[in-house]
């Protein structure tokens, strides 16, 4: 039974999915774009997220969570895939608390961990430097320098990175980029000297920021885990990070595909609504069979996480792979089947393959992915 | 220790003693699948052997009841034989159209009587049947069938023809759709008949098809009598019965996707072309092409996986389960088409030791009916379309 949905987690979606329809549908997207909000998400959203307990799910009880599990975030993320829901949720706890978690040291724990439950902190993970997500070809510096570490480089694509408290550095503290050895993760106020955020407005609307770090100087006990051995543990928060993501890309699908099939009900040419061309009827149905498809890894992937099963790595990858490509497919197909009114910015449906083709690049595309899952089962 | 636990030390000690060691090692061709009926095809004496002792415990059809044959066991119990006869790689004992189409609908539709009749000889793979659904006519266009039934007061007179029956010259009794009234709409007026193919009027010609094999036939009916009680249903209320039967028709062709528990895809094809020293396919674009296809059918049995835990949780059959026909078929004809490119020569000799008799190409060639029998991958669309999503038309 383990892939079916228990009443508890038929209650949480539920629940989510009033939430956000209401509080953050994509009209607060819009509302949050138009008005080049200066914080780029809702305050007062996250606090009712935080109250609902979200930003608690992936995070110990024993640090302020609710230890709830992966799955049960990755229901929230796929709601909010749905509404387009701009939060910190993905920044913040899928990825920064899930990474203090599996390698913070005690001190960071209890120091961080009850603040990032509470939704009191933010944080923001500093990795990709190039065009395409490649952690092991990080060049960005941190040097030895008595008791501290210097940071020199540039990040970019650092996802809420201008309004996080704090930041998640991967460094190259040895070796030269390509090593897979030799990165550290690091934690950094944003507002450290020597630190310059550049808020970037993104093809999504959302936020994101190119960072520089100057001669930036943090203490040894910010390196979180062990020094030069970050990337092992580094790989495991970015397989529970594109899970996570993939959970976001399947609602986000499934909602572009449910206004599509709407529309081709609702749209009336040739005398018939265009739902009634059996063109249009085949590619509705293969999309269908895709968005199957799609849901069934999800859950298969998210219940992995929570179950702990060891060598994640090469389900991950596919489950981001195949999100990329069905989400890809239905949201240029949804573009399509609108017609005219689909290329329009009044018309809500281009949000979604916006947002779609963002959450695609995150953390590895579509085509890196692809090929992890080749290498990881043996060819 | 849970009543489970102790119903799997019983099966693992019975399969130990009784399934025998030719019977645990893999299946290389149509050769080594067992059909049973009254003339069985046995290659191997041990074939017959496995098949009675399985038939004779009903584990042929173990959630069937008790009463008809079956092998009375709870959908638990059941997964726990199949988790024990897949432990020591047990072929699977009987291959049978009676199993996995007919016995279904037997058991909704059927008179007490056909059942006691019918289901036991099926358990124990005494009567192999065949399925008298496709004509020349009809197609994809299933219900406008015209193999006739008329009604001659204590039996019907069946004429007409059939087509693509598999396996007819080799079974025993033939499940049939029949027209025994043609004034209404052209689903109404069909019967569901169950007969015996020895008699008098019956005959088959097996179709020589792009494989080189026949295992489908023509079928004739010539003034064939068929007593009234083999009626099964309602006279003229047999379409229901069809689609119903086809569902499960469907299921098993699904089955087709999920591959053998062999080596993968990527591992043959690794093993056939070897690595370049990243460790990577060195054809960049057949890797892309195998790794697609692996994702894909990971992403299904997921599907397949879900929709059972689904339908055990008692959420019912989810609309999910409409895609199976369709993709688990697409997805068997994506792998022969990469079995084909990686094997290269190897897959073209047709006759020779050398080639395996052509095994490989054959059973390529053999996939590419998957898309077209119980449904074509196109009708299977237009269900998807107008039943699970609703679109007009």
């Amino acid at each position: 039974m383990a892939m079916a949905m228990s009443e508890e987690l038929v209650m949480l979606r539920d629940a989510a999915a009033g939430l956000l329809a209401e509080k953050a549908p994509v009209a607060e997207l819009r509302r949050l774009r138009d008005s080049r909000d200066p914080q780029g998400y809702s305050l007062s959203l996250w606090r009712e997220m935080s109250d609902m307990g979200w930003t608690g799910m992936a995070i110990p009880e024993a640090y302020g969570g609710l230890d709830y599990g992966y799955t049960g975030l990755g229901l929230v993320l796929e709601q909010m895939g749905r509404n387009l829901s701009v939060s910190p949720l993905q920044s913040s706890i899928l990825v920064c608390a899930t990474a203090l978690v599996r390698m913070g040291s005690e001190a960071q724990k209890e120091s961080l961990l009850p603040a990032l439950a509470a939704g009191e902190l933010t944080m923001a993970l500093a990795l990709q430097e190039g065009n395409h997500h490649a952690p092991e070809q990080t060049a960005m510096t941190a040097t030895a320098d008595g008791d501290t570490l210097v940071l020199q480089g540039r990040k970019c694509l650092v996802f809420d990175g201008h309004t996080a408290d704090k930041l998640l550095v991967v460094v190259r503290t040895a070796g030269v980029p390509c090593d897979p050895d030799g990165l550290s993760l690091v934690i950094v106020d944003r507002e450290a000297e020597g630190v310059a955020v550049e808020r970037v407005i993104m093809l999504d609307s959302r936020n994101s920021a190119t960072v520089s770090f100057d001669g930036v100087r943090v203490t040894a006990d910010a390196v979180v885990g062990q020094r030069d051995q970050a990337a092992p543990g580094l790989e495991a928060v970015l397989d529970i990070a594109n899970i996570g993501l993939s959970a976001e890309l399947l609602g986000l699908s499934t909602e572009a595909f449910q206004r599509t099939m709407d529309y081709l009900k609702e749209r009336k040419q040739f005398g018939a609504a265009i739902g009634s061309f059996q063109a249009l009827q085949h590619r509705a149905a293969e999309m269908y069979a895709q968005l199957e498809l799609a849901r069934s890894i999800v859950i298969k992937a998210l219940n992995a996480v929570d179950e702990g099963a060891e060598g994640i790595s090469a389900l991950a990858s596919g489950c981001k792979a195949k999100l990329c490509e069905v989400s890809n497919l239905v949201a240029c197909e949804a573009i399509q089947m609108h017609g005219g009114i689909g290329m329009t910015d009044e018309f809500d449906i281009g949000f979604f393959l916006k947002r779609a083709r963002v959450a695609q690049h995150s953390y590895g595309d579509y085509n890196y992915h692809l090929d992890r899952f080749a290498r990881l089962n043996g060819y | 220790m849970s009543d489970l636990e102790q119903f799997r030390l019983q099966t693992r000690s019975w399969l130990e003693a009784n399934c025998p060691p030719s019977m645990r090692t893999p299946m290389r061709g149509d050769e080594d699948a067992y059909w049973g009926g009254r003339n069985p095809e046995v290659h191997h004496p041990d074939q017959k052997l496995w098949a009675d002792r399985m038939g004779e415990k009903g584990w042929t059809a173990p959630e069937w009841p008790a009463e008809y044959g079956g092998g009375g066991l709870s959908r638990e119990e059941a997964g726990v034989l199949r988790e024990e006869l897949a432990r020591i790689n047990a072929r699977s004992p009987l291959q049978s159209f009676g199993i996995s189409m007919l016995g279904p609908a037997l058991m909704k539709y059927g008179s007490e009587e056909q059942k006691r009749e019918h289901l036991p000889r099926i358990v124990r793979g005494e009567i192999r049947w065949c399925q008298g659904y496709s004509e020349p006519g009809a197609g994809s266009d299933l219900a406008s069938l015209q193999t006739r039934a008329e009604d001659k007061g204590d039996h019907y007179l069946v004429n007409g023809q059939k087509v693509w029956t598999s396996y007819a010259d080799k079974a025993d009794w033939i499940f049939c759709l029949t027209r025994t009234d043609n004034s209404g709409s052209k689903h109404e007026g069909i019967s569901f008949l169950l007969f015996d193919m020895a008699s008098e009027g019956v005959s088959t010609r097996p179709i020589r098809l792009i494989s080189g094999k026949s295992p489908f036939c023509e079928t004739f009916f010539d003034n064939v009598r068929v007593p009234k009680q083999n009626l099964m249903g309602e006279e003229g209320k047999g379409w229901e019965i069809a689609k119903y039967l086809l569902t499960h028709e469907r299921e098993m062709i699904s089955g087709f996707g999920i591959g053998d528990a062999g080596r993968s895809l990527g591992q043959i094809a690794a093993d056939e072309l070897g690595l370049d020293a990243a460790g990577r396919l060195a054809n960049a674009v057949l890797r892309n092409q195998v790794a697609q296809f692996e994702l894909d059918g990971l992403a299904f049995a997921a599907t397949m996986e879900r929709v059972r835990d689904e339908s055990r949780a008692g959420q019912g059959l989810g609309a999910a389960s409409s895609i199976f026909k369709y993709y688990g078929t697409e997805l068997n004809k994506r792998r022969y088409e990469l079995l084909m490119s990686v094997y290269g020569e190897q897959a073209l000799g047709w006759e020779g030791d050398a080639y395996s008799e052509g095994d490989m190409p054959r059973a390529w060639l053999r996939t590419k009916a998957n898309s077209i029998e119980g449904g074509t991958s196109e009708v299977q669309l237009n269900i998807i379309a107008k039943r699970v999503l609703g679109l007009p038309g």
